[in-house]
């Protein structure tokens, strides 16, 4: 009840404005303590397992600081305790999943996570050793293309639905379609690849390009999505102060809106490629897998790493061992490769970020 | 620099609607020019027209003349890029470009249009823009800082800085002060004053004293109800029309009987 010295004597306070008691800093952790040790307790004896104690602890948790909350701050503060304790909740379990991912593949991957593995390919390996260069070039290699092809015609698809585009019926028919694309389920994407490379150049078609295309196809409704919505919260008084100062549009778009939002775009784009790069099936389809090096995109099958990892699990040699590990440990290589492109996007939105110090 | 503007049955329309009919205006080189009126009665409109930033509103056109020392602004082969390289625009919001510094802000007009000039120009133009515009004392140190780390003021004389830097003929001002404290309001209405030397400028403002201190001339503009179109009711000696306006409306207007 004291700090500020401004309070008024208690007394000559009104009701509205009067503090009910509070709960002392450590109350919530505290509680969970001892909610926790108390489920323990309540599942060793009921024999129930790590899944149900965190369950009941929850809940108990979430009734009884309601409760104490209620009885000693009054209703306003147990609501707002009682919202904070859901929304952790919900926090903690989202991280359940992932953590688990994350753990899993470190663990079982760090094994072969060795030299050999960035400098070998699979070629007349039949057991132990190997490794997944010719994966992990493939999958740069066809990541790239798609990028380079998806990010031009994305991003300028979303200049002209934001700049030019002004509501007109064309627009309104890309977005539409843009949407519509954004659900195509990845193996359709491959198929529709695969089926246009076999019209153009035959039956049985095989090659890195392929798998390009097939990525861009599911690359580009992204890019145009995040670009869209990066380029609409430019304020327009930017574009006005440009074309006041006889700033031509093409220009303004170049040099004000776009630098304005380069970080936004930077990190829509990346995630977009982070989202297309771990991609099994239509590569599956498209590109199949190799053993050796293959660095021409134009000419017969390459390795990648999803399906480099998803060929040596589902289908090991003899021993299994070697085999299981190396897929791992490309699980392992192409998270990080997705980690590093997000510190990347990072770096670059808050290169170009406006700054305002 | 500082031409005439001069406007003739100027219709003004957003779509199908008539925001502002049948302006008649003569604005005479090197002088202040004040427009007056009720909320919604079309300045803005009318000042947006002159530069031709109207037309960047889908549906939005002119019918009419409009004319900068004789020459047709809205002629067939005018490009309405060149006519905003002559009329400069301050806008009621400052709106300095967030990811350029203080120097690129100023320089913005010939940075964009990738004019080629030297270092030393440069210089020259960025401290002659802000010793116009009463900002070079305060940011002469920090040049590189974001012009967003300005204060709301600041920020407004950065943007006529960058307006006056490109030595447009014409400087159009829609309420430039209003978001303003009184003290920064006071350093732009002298700069007004100073910058009516070399340029014809056109403000639009609520504020009557404002318009009285600031300006040679006042247009009155009203508008008979919603829906109807804006009209410029009156124009003359900024004194004839505070002291003793031919028309009613004026007189009610200016001495607070409106409406
Ligand atoms: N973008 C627009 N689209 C359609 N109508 C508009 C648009 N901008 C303004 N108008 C209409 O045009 C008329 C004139 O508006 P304008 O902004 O010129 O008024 P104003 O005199 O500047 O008012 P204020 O003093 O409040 O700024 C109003 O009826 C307004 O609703
Ligand atoms: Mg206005």
């Amino acid at each position: 009840m004291t700090g500020t010295g401004l309070e008024a004597p208690a007394s000559t306070t009104p009701a509205v404005l009067r503090r009910k008691g509070s709960l002392p800093r450590w109350a919530p952790l505290g509680i969970l303590a001892a909610t926790a040790v108390v489920m323990a307790g309540v599942a060793a004896a009921t024999g129930s397992g790590v899944g149900l104690w965190a369950f009941l602890t929850a809940v108990v948790y979430a009734v009884a600081t309601y409760t104490t909350s209620r009885v000693v701050e009054g209703a306003r503060k147990a609501a707002d305790r009682l919202v904070t304790v859901i929304v952790t909740g919900a926090f903690v379990l989202a991280m359940v999943p992932l953590v688990s991912v994350l753990w899993t593949v470190i663990a079982q991957g760090w094994e072969r996570f060795d030299v050999t593995f960035f400098t070998n390919s699979m070629r007349g390996i039949v057991g132990e050793g190997g490794g997944a260069l010719h994966a992990i070039q493939g999958t740069l290699i066809i990541t790239g293309l798609a990028a380079a092809m998806s990010i031009p015609v994305g991003v300028l698809t979303a200049i002209y639905l934001v700049e030019y585009g002004s509501n007109s019926k064309l627009s309104r028919a890309i977005t539409f379609f843009v949407d519509v694309m954004t659900g195509i389920p990845s193996i359709v994407a491959g198929l529709f690849a695969y089926a246009l490379f076999t019209l153009l150049l035959g039956p049985g078609v095989r090659f890195g390009f392929v798998g390009a295309v097939a990525l861009t196809v599911l690359m580009i409704p992204i890019v145009v999505r995040s670009t869209e919505e990066m380029l609409k919260i430019v304020p327009n008084e930017l574009r006005e102060a440009a074309f006041a100062l006889g700033v031509p549009k093409w220009r303004t778009i170049l040099k004000v809106v776009i630098p304005t939002t380069a970080g936004g775009i930077a990190t829509g784009i990346t995630l977009a490629i982070a989202r297309v790069i771990g991609e099994t099936a239509p590569l599956l389809v498209t590109v199949g897998l190799a053993t050796g090096v293959n660095l021409n995109p134009f000419d017969s099958r390459m390795a990648t790493l999803p399906v480099f990892s998803y060929y040596s699990y589902a289908t090991p040699g003899v021993p299994r061992d070697p085999f299981l590990d190396r897929a791992w440990t490309a699980a392992l290589v192409l998270m990080l490769i997705v980690m590093i492109l997000n510190v990347v996007a990072r770096l670059i939105s808050r290169y170009f970020s406006p700054k305002t110090r | 620099m500082g031409k005439s503007v001069e406007a003739k049955d100027l219709n003004i329309y957003y779509g199908s609607f008539l925001a502002v009919e049948g302006v008649n205006m003569t604005i005479k080189p090197k002088t202040v020019t004040a427009l007056i009126g009720p909320s919604g009665c079309g300045k803005s409109t009318f000042l947006r027209s002159i530069n031709r930033m109207h037309e960047n509103i889908p549906g939005a056109r002119v019918e009419g003349r409009l004319e900068l020392d004789g020459q047709d602004l809205y002629g067939a082969n005018v490009d309405p890029v060149g006519v905003r390289r002559q009329i400069g625009m301050v806008f009621q919001r400052p709106n300095p470009f967030p990811t350029m510094s203080i120097y690129d802000n100023v320089i913005a007009g010939m940075k964009l249009n990738n004019k080629k000039a030297s270092k030393s120009e440069l210089d020259d133009t960025v401290e002659r823009s802000l010793r116009g515009a009463n900002l070079w004392n305060e940011v002469k140190d920090r040049l590189e800082k974001p012009g967003s780390g300005l204060s709301g003021g600041q920020q407004q004389r950065l943007c006529i800085a960058r307006a006056i830097a490109v030595r447009p003929d014409v400087l159009l001002m829609d309420e430039p002060c209003s978001a303003l404290d009184p003290i920064s309001t006071l350093a732009i209405e002298d700069l007004i004053n100073e910058l009516k030397n070399d340029y014809t400028i056109v403000i639009v403002t609520h504020n009557m004293q404002q318009a009285a201190r600031v300006s040679d001339f006042t247009g009155f503009f009203n508008i008979e109800g919603t829906g109807k179109p804006g009209k410029l009711v009156e124009l003359d000696e900024t004194k004839t029309i505070f002291s003793q306006p031919k028309q009613k409306a004026t007189e009610d207007y200016v001495s607070g009987r409106f409406g």
